[in-house]
């Protein structure tokens, strides 16, 4: 067996290390292991530029920034935030889970491409939790803004992985079929999705949670920021 | 008939608009490197039926445009993004429109769940409105610009404004957008090279394979580690359940292939979770929320990963073997 086209991997590990820009460090694992293989140049070129191209669906989020860049400009995450900040009882712990929890239901009915980063997060839950986390402790500087909105993009993630698997049609549990099939294993595609109920259920109690310490972690210090005020 | 490939001619547009306006401000390195993308999304579907019909020249043409690209990205700074609306005219902006500005933004997703949910029913005098392939993201696309022209009637701006806007934005990713691109290309180079026949060869030769536990542990940190290392749980999996899924787990210590499968990829899920090679869901969203780590939802991530990953192994060695 060929082992060295596994120094692409050696590239990849060795250039985010040293914290190169990825894009170079990336096509160069790339070129590594193709060479390595014995592809010929042109014949690599032609595989990277083809397989390029197939995935051009994932750059489709792009078209979602007129959109956000209009809306912004004329105050949505200004609007947002007011909203949230007049709505007693709306905690950041609940705002976090009821949207982890729709995000869930809506990925098990295969409607992954319905919410996201450019969709959802951004325009509409990051501007949402970060002002629901202000009515906590209104001292956020900008490390505790920058947490918050990683805690959205994580929430959003979540939802969408362990929600995923337990819709029969899509992506994972159709590769999973096929594999079985070819290795004349038959299976049908509900009895693989139905196990990933357990996870999925083990993916919202864990991040609901983790969300719901970050609250309290954030109540424990307006408790001590209004207890050094008094003193 | 909608197709997924105008969408595909829209974004190219988007691509050759954000490279023209550089151009005029004189941003050369950023202006070429957003009008070579534009031109690779541009021909894409010129290159893939050329490559069906036997032609290789035009993929190697834009094998040569992805390389470019590569040295073109450590050229371009990331710009950071600056509003051109104060924030006393976007707060006064924001109290007189209200909820209005929901509209738009809410257009985006309800708009593509109604194309997902319904999109296949609906016909116009006996042709199909929307094609079979990749529907919901033709929704999503059509839902865009739905939702701008609805954005401009409500903010009363043009909708070259909302590009004006768009652009600023894209400035503000800058090269991130292509890891998502680059890093399923190198996934397809990695299978085409036998990466992963190594890496399975290389866990045949150290594992006790007496021991089911054993082998249960190697195919669960297996699908995580190779994950991380590919970006995408869907390339790990092939090569773990060949390696050690199917002649160890199921063959020999007759594990439940539908537990097996259905709980081995969500292990990997739980990799993606952790790893920059998944740049669509984890270095985009940084560069999208304007994080000053590119890494700051991967940190915000890694401890559910983890305990989510404990739970699915304790839930799979409880199950699998019965």
């Amino acid at each position: 067996m060929n082992y060295w086209p596994l120094l692409g991997i050696a590239v990849i590990v060795i250039g985010f290390l040293l914290r190169f820009n990825p894009v170079p460090v990336v096509v160069c694992a790339a070129l590594t292991s193709g060479l390595l293989a014995g592809l010929t140049p042109l014949a690599l070129l032609a595989l990277l530029g083809k397989s390029f191209v197939s995935s051009r669906l994932l750059l489709l989020y792009v078209l979602t920034l007129p959109v956000i860049g209009l809306l912004e400009r004329a105050g949505l995450r200004e609007h947002a935030q007011r909203w949230i900040g007049r709505l007693h009882g709306l905690s950041l712990a609940r705002l976090l889970t009821g949207y982890l929890l729709l995000r869930q239901v809506l990925a098990m009915f295969g409607l992954t491409g319905v919410a996201g980063a450019a969709q959802t997060v951004r325009p509409l839950l990051a501007p949402m939790s970060e002002a629901a986390a202000e009515k906590i402790l209104p001292e956020l500087d900008s490390a505790d803004r920058d947490e918050v909105r990683a805690i959205a993009a994580a929430t959003d993630n979540i939802g969408r992985f362990f929600g995923e698997d337990v819709f029969i049609a899509l992506g994972a549990v159709l590769l999973i079929q096929a594999f079985y099939t070819q290795h004349g294993i038959e299976l049908t595609p509900l009895s693989i999705a139905l196990w990933a109920m357990p996870t999925a259920i083990a993916a919202f109690v864990i991040q609901s949670v983790r969300v719901w310490l970050y609250q309290r972690q954030l109540q424990r210090r307006a408790a001590n920021m209004r207890s050094e005020r008094t003193n | 008939m909608l197709r997924v490939e105008y969408a595909y001619w829209l974004i190219a547009a988007f691509l050759l608009y954000a490279g023209l306006c550089n151009l005029l401000e004189r941003q050369g390195w950023r202006a070429l490197f957003w009008l070579v993308l534009g031109t690779l999304f541009a021909s894409g579907d010129e290159v893939l039926s050329q490559q069906a019909a036997g032609n290789a020249l035009p993929a190697q043409l834009a094998g040569g445009g992805v390389i470019l690209l590569a040295l073109l990205a450590p050229q371009i700074r990331r710009s950071t993004h600056t509003e051109n609306a104060s924030r006393e005219h976007r707060m006064q902006s924001a109290i007189r429109l209200g909820h209005r500005l929901f509209v738009p933004a809410l257009l985006i997703p309800v708009v593509t769940l109604l194309v997902a949910l319904f999109g296949s029913h609906l016909s116009i005098a006996g042709y199909a409105v929307f094609a079979k392939p990749q529907m919901t993201l033709t929704g999503l696309a059509l839902a865009c610009v739905i939702a701008l022209f609805a954005a401009s009637r409500v903010t009363r701006s043009s909708m070259p404004e909302g590009l004006i806007e768009g652009r600023r934005l894209l400035d503000a990713i800058g090269w991130a957008v292509l890891l998502p691109l680059l890093l399923a290309a190198l996934g397809e180079v990695f299978t085409q090279s036998g990466v992963g026949a190594a890496i399975a060869g290389l866990a045949g030769t150290v594992l006790p394979t007496g021991s089911a536990l054993a082998c249960l542990l190697a195919f669960a940190l297996g699908m995580v580690m190779f994950t991380v290392i590919m970006g995408n749980a869907f390339a790990a999996f092939p090569v773990m359940m060949a390696g050690i899924g199917l002649p160890l787990l199921i063959q020999q210590h007759g594990a439940n292939p539908a537990i097996l499968g259905s709980m081995g990829m969500l292990c990997g899920y739980c990799g993606t979770l952790m790893t920059p090679m998944a740049a669509d869901y984890n270095l985009v969203p940084a560069a999208l929320l304007e994080l000053r780590s590119p890494y700051g939802v991967i940190r915000a991530q890694l401890g559910s990963a983890l305990a989510i990953l404990a739970a699915t192994i304790v839930l799979m060695y409880l199950f699998v073997f019965r």
